[in-house]
């Protein structure tokens, strides 16, 4: 029997590889400054908050001002992460965030906490699962979504070295510690997590996980040796790597913690339909909203685990 | 010069025949006042500093942005006359990344006093001197956004900032105590922690009265604005104080000699496009100025 979850992994929360990167970006960096919007104690910006608190901006339950105040510290030279929940960020302050930082291309870092369903008991209100269609369609931003601790670190870390917007996402629970500080990672780039011959599982953020169990569980029943691809970064999309994916092994299975209008599979879908066309799935949250609950049973619910990842891709691969 | 400014601004709006004309006529005045007695810039130097900030933050006021910006010596007044128009850098709503001086983009309204407190936060880190400048229409406040902003300035005490208000109870749907009532607006600025001053916005010596004092009352633990009274279309006595030029051009030769006429000038539309000399030249100037390809 595959093992799965809290037998097969260790966890760890991805807002606190971003508490503890930003107070190391602190001190290696006086241009960066944090803003925060009433969540410091949720989003762990708290660490910089009482390393620096002369480069720390409360700015209260005000997400527009927040975003719009860090684009004029970006014009003063700055280097401003902001952080609140990707539901605000995104939903909120969307206007601030097209105008103010992504037409102006101001150097702003949106760090969005508690993305996708796996915010669980706080129920659909503070739930995200729009957030990376809304930023995707942003014409300056990069965005992505790191799998683990170990990734949220680099990607906080490449933000502050890269001068533009960018959107990332952090989540609430502790997720399972999948990749290491030696995995690859870079701007636009997906790699080939495990290789194989059957068919390719592209994911991101918490979905590598699920996409690994999906692998064992398809390999241990039915001997099926599918790729699996990390992909970080929506956008830029690595349209080289899932265009070789397509030609290499055929079917390909998308899993993303969002919904499927707009996402991570739509916009791999576009990539694979204009270049080399190959059946697909796209495994995300099927266009409906989920509810107050335990993270893990709402994944379910959505279809967000391996086993189901597992199934679309023996229904393509057959 | 602000007569100048004014011509500017009609003849903007009747090149392209589109566009904005009453707001930035009722804040002509008091922003010309700002920007050729004030504002610490360089137009030779537009980055160098310190120096001074200005946000239009009702970016519809474009046309006002890019009459002063020229006449201050950013760019040949001539290329006004490309104003929205295809390929041109005057945009119908000011683009940082294309006109010089511009210091911020903006169009939709409500986000300029946030960004206003993010340079001015930058300015205090940093340790310089400089003043944040943001106009704002009167109709603007009503977003929810701006006044967030104006919280967060009076919260970490922003004494560098210095907003105008140009109170001209005027906007598109009609008066703005109509649409929705925003008064008293002295009260609410002081309210929220704001010094606060109040005038007529076209007599200019009461204008530059009102300026020195609220310099004055700068640097002092509280962020500064002024409202300044005004009447949209000021200027052109047939057009003013009519909601309908907020957003209408004037666009057809008629529209436009009136309110030369009623301006002072004794020019026909063609006349004053003539005077803005060679087009091509103007355009070959301002490719120059921001690296462009030459046309």
């Amino acid at each position: 029997m595959v093992k799965t979850g809290q037998e097969r992994w260790t966890y760890e929360l991805t807002r606190k590889a971003y508490g503890e990167t930003l107070v190391e970006l602190g001190h290696e960096n006086p241009r960066v400054v944090v803003l925060d919007a009433d969540l410091s104690e949720s989003t762990l910006t708290k660490f910089f908050r009482d390393e620096f608190p002369d480069r720390f901006f409360e700015m209260g339950i005000a997400e527009q001002d927040m975003v719009g105040t860090a684009a004029g510290l970006a014009l003063q030279g700055f280097i401003p992460y902001l952080s609140s929940y990707a539901i605000f960020i995104t939903g909120r302050a969307f206007d601030q965030c097209r105008q103010d930082v992504d037409y102006m291309r101001t150097n702003v870092k949106l760090a969005a906490a508690h993305g996708g369903i796996s915010v669980g008991k706080d129920g659909p209100t503070h739930q995200s699962m729009e957030d990376l269609a809304c930023m995707c369609a942003c014409t300056n931003m990069k965005v992505l979504v790191p799998a683990d601790y170990h990734e949220t670190i680099k990607a906080v870390r490449w933000a502050s070295e890269y001068d533009g917007p960018v959107y990332f996402r952090l989540g609430r629970e502790k997720v399972p510690m999948v990749t290491e500080e030696s995995t690859p990672f870079e701007m636009g780039k997906g790699h080939i997590f495990i290789d194989g011959p059957d068919g390719t599982i592209i994911a991101c953020g918490l979905m590598l996980s699920e996409a690994i169990e999906a692998r064992e569980i398809l390999e241990e029943e039915h001997g099926i040796k599918p790729r699996i691809v990390n992909m970080p970064f929506l956008k830029p999309i690595d349209e080289e790597m899932i265009i070789r994916c397509a030609k290499e092994n055929g079917p390909i299975v998308t899993a993303e913690e969002h919904q499927i209008y707009g996402g991570f599979g739509s916009i791999i879908a576009r990539v694979v339909a204009e270049n080399h066309p190959v059946p697909m799935r796209i495994v995300g949250i099927p266009n409906m909203y989920l509810s107050s609950g335990d993270p893990y049973d709402l994944l379910e619910i959505a279809g967000l685990t391996g086993r189901n990842i597992a199934a679309k891709l023996r229904e393509i691969l057959s | 010069m602000a007569r100048t400014i004014r011509r500017d601004v009609i003849m903007q709006t009747y090149s392209a025949k589109s566009g904005h004309p009453g707001g930035p006529l009722s804040a002509a005045d008091y922003l010309t006042a700002v920007y050729f007695n004030y504002m610490r810039i360089d137009p030779n130097k537009p980055h160098v500093e310190p120096r001074d900030w200005f946000i239009m933050s009702n970016g519809h006021c474009s046309a006002l942005s890019y009459a002063l910006l020229a006449r201050r010596g950013f760019f040949p007044p001539g290329y006004l006359l490309t104003f929205r128009s295809t390929g041109s850098g005057l945009e119908g709503h000011p683009n940082r990344h294309k006109t010089p001086g511009v210091d911020v983009s903006a169009g939709s309204l409500g986000h300029g006093m946030a960004i206003a407190q993010g340079l001015a936060l930058g300015t205090k880190l940093r340790g310089l001197d400089q003043r944040v400048y943001i106009n704002l229409g009167d109709g603007e406040l009503q977003e929810g956004s701006c006044w967030e902003g104006i919280m967060a300035a009076a919260h970490y005490k922003s004494d560098n900032i210095l907003a105008t208000v140009d109170y001209n109870d005027v906007q598109i749907d009609g008066r703005m105590h109509n649409v929705m009532d925003l008064r008293p607006l002295d009260g609410k600025f002081a309210a929220f922690g704001w010094k606060v001053f109040e005038g007529e916005g076209h007599d200019m010596k009461e204008v530059l009265r009102l300026l020195d004092r609220a310099h004055g009352a700068m640097g002092k633990g509280q962020p500064v604005v002024i409202l300044f009274h005004t009447v949209m279309m000021k200027g052109v006595e047939s057009y003013e104080d009519d909601h309908l030029w907020h957003g209408k051009p004037l666009a057809s030769d008629e529209l436009c000699q009136t309110a030369l006429k009623e301006l002072g000038y004794d020019q026909t539309p063609q006349q004053a496009v003539e005077s803005y000399g060679d087009l091509d030249t103007a355009r070959r100037e301002y490719h120059e100025l921001m690296g462009w390809p030459i046309p």
